[in-house]
């Protein structure tokens, strides 16, 4: 273990986990509107948006997130859409992690007691404010920790826009040991990064479904 | 530059020599993740604490960083410590070991659910603890949790593709050499989701069967 390369390079690293953060954040923010509008669109009276959102989660959860990149990175110009790494990086995995969060947020919403929907229905409620003033609320509760688990597997995914050349925590490390030929201490270094972003995002997810059961 | 799937035909058996890599990297994985899963469920319940201690950290390790990461820290990684894998078998090693971690947290809450009059039973007819672990409880327990890991298994084709960057050359590494030779990037890359899309079909059409089964024995 090279201590002294350690803490010379150690100042690259927080910089390249900051990208990371803000990938993350930014990725969390896309995930969830696409999961939403999914999640509805699969829920929809009308057969079309159901087709629409069925074929949209069955197709960015069926093929790999790396060739759903490459396809939008590297593929994108030739259809006209021209994203330098970091917009496509955000976009690719955002609307990825979209399709299983919307899968998430229908099984949230599902697994409400359906005696609550017909009890605001026979109160008189249409069927959007039930979904709004009933289910929804009730919903939102149950779908913290599993949305939480998805956002933890969506930060380590970011590691994939190394592979398209965005300067985060991976291709960081993978550029040190080109100059260091010190592999494991680069990865251990940025694995640690990793760990303490995770650790720290779970540890808010469990203060919030605290938070949400109590109330 | 517009679309051509012309050139795709061409390379057709290339990209089928990389499914096939990517089924054999998927296959060898699976079946690691599984036993691995077992293994490492069973050390981390009832191992001394010598055991136990560095598995949780180890766990610890591989749940909290990327799988991109590991995958460069056993192949690159390893050489510094004398260890020189070949490609294929850290592509192997990595994602089996990362799966397995998964597996095992499914199967440790799955054996601690087993009724606990199973383990009972099984003493009071006379087996030893590593007979009812090995033939009452484990059978029971992993049977229960065949459905999540199958969902592991789903992650773990798709995963697959990350070997690509340790130059394994599974679909995507094709891929990626008909597209340095063609420079088709969109066209190439649509195949390849289309192959993944076909083996994902498949799997999950094997896994539905399998659970099917699983439940018809109960």
């Amino acid at each position: 273990m090279d201590t002294d390369l350690i803490l010379r390079v150690y100042p690259f690293f927080i910089e390249a986990a900051w990208v990371t953060i803000q990938l993350s954040i930014l990725t969390t923010i896309l995930g969830l509107t696409c999961g939403a509008l999914g999640a509805a669109a699969r829920m929809s009276r009308s057969w079309i948006l159901r087709a629409i959102g069925a074929t949209y989660v069955s197709i960015f959860r069926g093929t790999p997130a790396l060739i759903q990149l490459f396809i939008l990175y590297f593929g994108g110009p030739q259809i006209g859409i021209q994203l330098d790494a970091f917009e496509a990086g955000v976009i690719g995995l955002g609307v990825n992690i979209g399709a299983y969060m919307a899968e998430t947020m229908r099984g949230a919403i599902e697994s409400v007691d359906k005696g609550q929907r017909e009890a605001a229905r026979t109160l008189g409620m249409s069927r959007g404010q039930a979904m709004r003033k009933v289910i929804l609320p009730q919903a939102m509760r149950l779908m913290i920790r599993p949305l939480g688990v998805n956002i933890n597997a969506l930060i380590k995914g970011t590691a994939l826009v190394a592979a398209i050349s965005v300067v985060e925590l991976t291709y960081t490390a993978q550029r040190y040991i080109g100059s260091t030929y010190k592999p494991f201490e680069m990865f251990m270094l940025a694995g640690i990064l990793y760990m303490i972003i995770i650790y720290v995002v779970g540890v808010v997810i469990a203060w919030l479904d605290r938070k949400a059961r109590i109330t | 530059m517009g679309l051509d799937f012309s050139v795709v035909p061409s390379y057709f058996g290339l990209l089928l020599q990389g499914m096939g890599l990517t089924i054999a990297i998927t296959t060898g994985a699976g079946i690691l993740s599984f036993f691995g899963g077992i293994v490492f469920a069973v050390a981390a319940l009832y191992a001394p604490m010598i055991i136990r201690l560095p598995m949780r950290g180890f766990a610890f390790l591989f749940m909290g960083t990327p799988l991109l990461l590991q995958l460069f820290l056993i192949y690159f990684g390893l050489i510094q410590f004398g260890i020189d894998l070949p490609a294929f078998v850290a592509g192997v090693i990595g994602l089996g070991l990362h799966f397995a971690v998964y597996n095992s947290e499914l199967i440790q809450a799955s054996i601690l659910a087993v009724d606990k009059g199973q383990y009972e039973g099984a003493r009071t007819l006379g087996l030893s603890r590593s007979q009812t672990l090995r033939r009452i409880i484990i059978p029971q327990a992993v049977r229960a949790v065949i459905p999540p890991m199958g969902n592991n298994m789903i992650a773990l084709l798709k995963d697959s593709a990350l070997v690509s960057v340790i130059g394994v050359m599974e679909l995507t590494l094709a891929a990626q050499q008909a597209i340095s030779r063609t420079y088709r990037p969109f066209e190439f890359y649509l195949a390849v989701a289309f192959c993944y899309y076909i083996i994902n079909l498949a799997l999950e059409a094997g896994l539905r069967h399998v659970e099917r089964r699983i439940k018809a024995s109960r």
